[in-house]
């Protein structure tokens, strides 16, 4: 905890002035909101609810200093939806923000799956556990795909011992550090309903909805942006084309499947500049995709998705 | 000779100070954590100062960000080990070596008995000196 949370016995009168709009520019905070919303396309939801987490904490700390408020919040968290809808990127930020309030000291992410936290054999798993928790303490533990930590069709798991561990720690060191778990919706929520000792102590729920085929084009302007590339006019149109149709498809991973299709058509643009030797070549070229290079996908020729570096919904 | 104005065992660094309190061990902790050292919790009842090895108290510490962890630790070890000497080891891997680079005890036993001078006499009238801890004379985990 920063100093200017460290209680004192001073009592303050019923008005005292309080000076909200300073206190949060003082924190910071509004940066990383900003941040937030210009570099994520979408998610007006989990936006919303990322505000109202921040002004509830933000007027906590201002509580604090004025001696009203008791127990410190519970900050752990779920973030569920499907894969690729950012929740990975919003945990990152949301590390930011409580660091900049001051309820975690380092602001630091640890991002762990089952491997990290589950040993092989008796007596593995606490060690590997604590290890890890360590490793989080003053920063924000992220734990990816969270539900495959408790798997009730064998009770020889070491899983439970891990969730046992985990449940010690978000209790009695919530000062030290704050759990995320994240994962698909249905399959979280099964988890919860079989660890009600963890629901119990998660306190903010955010749901991850799906990106609309629009988004995604943005977000794929954005992502082409970041690495020099750029659609032609008649490319804009034809990932137009493509995204509907591999959003009716299996596996299907927002911005994941979006990112794949893109490293795909910067594969094929390669070829095609490379067959065209004849022609002279710009700078222009070089930082282009055509309609050509997305149209040759197998989602528009066979109506099947490309395989060939498509993991699809379950890759990282 | 082995004694000191306090009675107790004066190794490493701070202790000729009163003990350490866990926020001034925090402090420390966060010291050797911003130099990126290894920190290892050791523990011992054989405080002979030519005793350079104490067992460890699970793996070394690496990556930490945050002392909180380590202190958890420490309060594990104090609470395994009430009545042995525990100390904290940082570890520096700039000479590509982990070479400790700052060590202090953190928990001793209530009453130290301390060293005694033995002398021994060899050839001639030569005289041997070496020092032996009181404690040592009990078997391992019954000394203090």
């Amino acid at each position: 905890m920063t100093e200017s949370i460290i209680s004192n016995t001073e009592v303050f009168a019923d008005d005292t002035p309080i000076d909200l709009a300073a206190e949060l520019s003082a924190s910071n905070v509004t940066e990383i909101l900003d941040k937030l919303d210009r570099e994520l396309v979408g998610l007006k939801p989990v936006k919303t609810r990322i505000r109202e987490t921040a002004a509830l904490l933000l007027v906590d700390r201002v509580r604090r200093k004025m001696n009203l408020s008791a127990a410190s919040p519970t900050l752990h968290m779920s973030f569920t939806g499907n894969p690729g809808t950012g929740k990975t990127t919003v945990a990152l930020r949301m590390a930011e923000i409580l660091h900049r309030l001051g309820y975690v000291r380092e602001g630091h992410l640890v991002s762990v799956t089952r491997d990290d936290l589950v040993g092989q054999y008796i007596g593995h798993t606490a060690p590997k556990t604590k290890e890890v928790i360590k490793k989080a303490m003053g920063g924000v533990l992220f734990i990816d795909e969270a539900y495959y930590l408790y798997k009730p069709e064998n009770e020889r798991d070491y899983g439970a011992e891990s969730i046992e561990i985990l449940l010690q720690v978000m209790e009695n060191n919530r000062d030290d550090l704050v759990v995320i778990l994240a994962g698909y919706k249905n399959r979280m929520d099964r988890f919860f309903e079989s660890n009600p000792g963890m629901r119990s102590r998660i306190a903010h729920h955010i749901d991850f909805p799906d990106y609309s085929a629009e988004e995604l084009l943005v977000i794929a302007k954005l992502m082409l942006a970041q690495q020099n590339y750029r659609f032609s006019a008649d490319g804009e149109k034809a990932f137009a084309q493509y995204l509907p149709l591999r959003m009716g498809m299996t596996h299907f991973a927002n911005a994941r499947s979006v990112r794949n299709a893109l490293d795909r058509a910067r594969l094929r643009q390669a070829n095609r500049l490379f067959a065209s030797s004849g022609r002279k070549l710009t700078k222009l070229d070089l930082m282009t995709l055509e309609p050509e290079d997305i149209l040759v996908s197998r989602v528009f020729q066979e109506g099947k998705v490309d395989l060939d570096g498509d993991e699809g919904a379950n890759a990282q | 000779m082995m004694t000191n104005h306090n009675g107790i065992v004066t190794q490493g660094q701070f202790s000729f100070l009163p003990p350490l309190t866990d926020v001034q061990i925090t402090a420390q902790l966060k010291y050797a954590l911003k130099h990126g050292w290894a920190i290892g919790i050791e523990y011992t009842d054989d405080p002979h100062p030519r005793n350079t090895y104490w067992e460890m108290f699970g793996n070394p510490m690496f990556d930490l960000k945050d002392p909180a962890g380590i202190l958890l630790e420490i309060n594990n070890c104090r609470k395994t080990f009430p009545h042995h000497y525990i100390r904290v080891v940082a570890s520096s891997a700039v000479r590509g070596v982990e070479s400790p680079t700052m060590s202090y005890i953190v928990n001793r036993p209530k009453k130290e008995p301390g060293f005694g001078v033995v002398r021994q006499e060899s050839d001639g009238r030569n005289i041997r000196y070496t020092i032996h801890s009181y404690a040592t004379d009990k078997p391992e985990g019954e000394r203090y």
